[in-house]
């Protein structure tokens, strides 16, 4: 569906009661999934905004990816818990429960062949694991911080996972074997005075050519414990591997990004969420600066691109789910 | 400072004993605290062996009760950790401190602390000093207390260091009316003081000489005009002498590998490994600092990196201390200026909040592996065992043979030692 960012406007929202702290699309389109902070996992339904709790995890939901035939949801808890649940139906109960890290999971990916599952968090290790059954197929070892992001190329044979100390690893899943490493450590802080460590790889997204991997998060963490520093996004080229620009925004002291996506014309959309409130910032992969941006009601922590490729799901700290069209005319 | 108080007088030392009655009455057998009557080596050693010490861990910023030592998993305030058991039947703590889980049974936490004050410096004043500031008063804090109590009169090292976790160094002017002799010595990432190797082209005579010419200009001048800041300027020449002299107490590289692997190799746990070997030295007080908790922005991430640095070596130095036998000379306090608030905020963070939050003790009289005190469902205000600054700051002393309600004399005039409106929690020292 061709789109217009400059036309953004806000075409659902939809309350829960609590806290949201993520959200996903299915590949069908139909649901949003959302964890909250009450422990549940929403999912909304895209007609009409109603919701429903999926309860199964002992703490709040980050990561959740779909089996590709969009059959099945996995939610990925900071219990370290993956539970996988079917779609559809009036109450959806768990299909299949896995242990899969000691800590948080930050991070779920499914391959593009949708064969198999990525995971990551703070016990170091990406794990791999086979869709169909949950079982698990690889470890990868080798960060020296929590993972904060995962994302497979799109040709699928490489898979990227970001840390919190800037550290950006492309796997070769045959060889399970680092290929490459990028480097975003502008994406980390420490922060002397407070004695912190702060940021990290939070956000990755592939343009759909494949000629550009983004990662983002945030900079100028000069005061991380008091939510001052601003959104930045590292744009790689793939094939050379080097960095092509630096996305920054101005009047934003407020901000980071929590998630990445691109449209289908290559627009790279960055869901920033800080103490100057919930922004869709738009950009071009030929320039430093958004070309617009637009403000949500609310302060945001995660974002997801509909499989129409023009609406845009938002969860928000008021425990909002918003959905912006981005539609062209 | 004029003088307020003069030591070795008649005097001063009826006021110390009047405070030391209660610690030599405590089972060793022999007073502790500086009288000035133990100083042959044997009597040294058996002074050592009944020493109380003192260990305050600091989490500057304002550690989360919730993150810590009392979790309210899947309640609206809770935040995303579980609570995992301890070593104390019934008793849960933030899945954040497994280590420290282990080591509950040496330990009590105390979850009813309210001390109505959100601001960290009046926060951080009172929870040292055991008072509320006031204009135009200033008190002693805990380690000042400390070492004018407990410390031996000719301990060869300071008896009130603070480790900090970045750099500087130098006295701290946290002695109040105690006088410069009790002020804090910091020993910034914990490195020794600077300038304790005598310069080499001073020789053996040529150094004595020195000091004997100073000692006798001192003495003519003391005979006339004693003074507080007289005196700690005295007292800090001959420690200083005597802290050349026992230099290697501060240098942590001369313990075990082992142990250096145990506590870990980061800043905090060589920090805590220096705390125990300067208690092992004899040295009355250590606060240990840990930064920074002061989370109003991401407050999980921040605490999920703060204390799994803190869970280990704390852990381990409990665990050392009571496999040690110190525990029962040794009280250990973890504290902060305030707590964090129950609830979550924009950013995931946590703010200022002091009307419901913990603080953790251990050794001493203090009961092991119990709970004083508890808080509603979810955090928001302390149902049974309310305490304050005054009360632990009294607890803090008792738990150590000191008779809080005691007075010093200072300059003929009595202050009390600590805050004589408040009184120690009688649950944990009665």
């Amino acid at each position: 569906m061709p789109t217009d960012p400059t036309k953004a406007a806000i075409a659902n929202d939809w309350a829960h009661g609590r806290p949201l702290v993520s959200c996903r699309i299915d590949p069908s389109g139909r649901f949003a999934f959302a964890g909250s902070e009450d422990f549940t996992v929403r999912r909304f339904n895209l007609a009409d905004g109603v919701n429903i709790g999926l309860a199964g995890h002992d703490s709040w939901t980050k990561a959740i990816a779909f089996s590709k035939d969009g059959a099945q949801v996995v939610t990925c808890g900071y219990d370290g818990r993956m539970i996988w649940w079917p779609i559809e139906g009036d109450a959806p109960q768990p299909v299949r429960t896995v242990e899969g890290h000691r800590g948080w999971i930050r991070s779920a990916v499914v391959r593009p062949d949708g064969s198999l599952l990525a995971t990551a968090g703070n016990d170091l290790v990406v794990r791999l694991w086979n869709v169909a059954d949950g079982s698990l197929v690889k470890e990868l070892p080798g960060h020296e911080k929590p993972v904060w992001s995962l994302e497979w190329h799109p040709e699928g044979k490489f898979l990227m996972s970001g840390d919190l100390g800037g550290v950006l690893k492309q796997w070769d899943i045959d060889a399970a074997q680092v290929a490459r490493t990028f480097d975003a450590k502008p994406l980390h802080t420490y922060e002397g005075g407070q004695q912190v460590d702060f940021g990290g790889v939070r956000a990755l997204s592939f343009s759909p050519d494949g000629k550009y991997l983004a990662a983002g998060g945030l900079h100028k963490g000069t005061n991380p414990l008091g939510a001052v520093h601003e959104p930045l996004i590292m744009l790689f080229d793939w094939d050379a591997g080097t960095l092509v620009r630096s996305h920054v925004t101005e009047g934003i002291p407020g901000g980071g990004v929590w998630s990445l996506r691109h449209l289908a014309d290559g627009t790279l959309v960055a869901a920033s969420g800080g103490s100057s409130g919930g922004l869709l910032l738009f950009f071009k992969p030929d320039a430093d600066k958004e070309f617009h941006r637009f403000g949500l009601p609310n302060i945001l922590r995660d974002m997801d691109l509909h499989p129409d490729g023009a609406r845009i799901a938002t969860a928000h700290h008021d425990g909002h789910l918003r959905v912006t069209s981005v539609a062209a005319g | 400072m004029k003088c307020r108080y003069a030591c070795g007088t008649k005097e001063h030392r009826i006021a110390r004993r009047s405070f030391l009655g209660t610690v030599a009455a405590a089972g060793t057998g022999i007073a502790v605290g500086g009288l000035g009557v133990f100083t042959r080596p044997a009597a040294a050693a058996q002074l050592a062996a009944g020493q109380k010490r003192i260990v305050v861990f600091n989490m500057h910023g304002g550690l989360s009760q919730l993150e810590s030592w009392d979790p309210k998993p899947k309640t609206d305030t809770g935040g995303p950790f579980r609570a995992i058991p301890t070593s104390v039947p019934g008793l849960h703590i933030s899945e954040l401190l497994p280590k420290t889980a282990q080591q509950m049974h040496h330990l009590t936490v105390a979850r009813g602390v309210d001390t109505s004050e959100d601001d960290h410096g009046k926060g951080a004043y009172l929870m040292m000093t055991g008072r509320r500031q006031t204009p135009g008063v200033d008190y002693p804090q805990i380690g000042a207390v400390a070492a004018k109590t407990l410390a031996p009169e000719d301990s060869p090292l300071p008896g009130h260091i603070v480790i900090t976790p970045g750099g500087g160094g130098g006295r701290g002017g946290d002695a109040a009316y105690l006088g410069p002799r009790y002020a804090s010595l910091a020993l910034g990432n914990g490195n020794p003081p600077p300038n304790l190797d005598r310069p080499g082209s001073v020789t053996d005579i040529a150094e004595a000489g020195r000091h004997n010419f100073r000692r006798s200009v001192n003495d003519r001048f003391l005979s006339r005009r004693r003074t507080a800041l007289t005196d700690a300027y005295t007292h800090s020449y001959e420690q200083a002498l005597r802290l050349m002299a026992q230099k290697d107490a501060f240098d942590v590289t001369k313990e075990p590998a082992a142990d250096v692997d145990r506590y870990g190799k980061h800043d905090f746990g060589r920090h805590c490994l220096l705390a125990r070997r300067l208690l092992e030295k004899g040295v009355t007080f250590v606060q240990v600092s840990h930064a920074n908790y002061d989370t109003h922005n991401e407050n999980f991430d921040f605490h999920l990196e703060q204390v799994g640095e803190f869970d280990g070596p704390f852990a381990t130095f409990v665990a050392d201390l009571a496999s040690r036998g110190m525990l029962d000379s040794t009280l250990i306090v973890v504290l902060s200026e305030f707590g964090r608030t129950p609830n979550i905020n924009l950013y995931y963070g946590r703010d200022h909040w002091s009307r419901a939050w913990s603080v953790v003790m251990g050794g001493g009289k203090i009961p092991r592996g119990s709970v004083y005190g508890a808080t509603n469902a979810n955090g928001t205000e302390v149902t049974d065992g309310k305490v304050d600054h005054g009360m632990l700051f009294h607890t803090y002393l008792q738990a150590v043979g000191v008779e809080s309600t005691g007075t010093f004399d200072i300059d003929g005039r009595e202050m009390p030692i600590a805050d004589p409106a408040a009184k120690p929690i009688e649950g944990l020292v009665a």
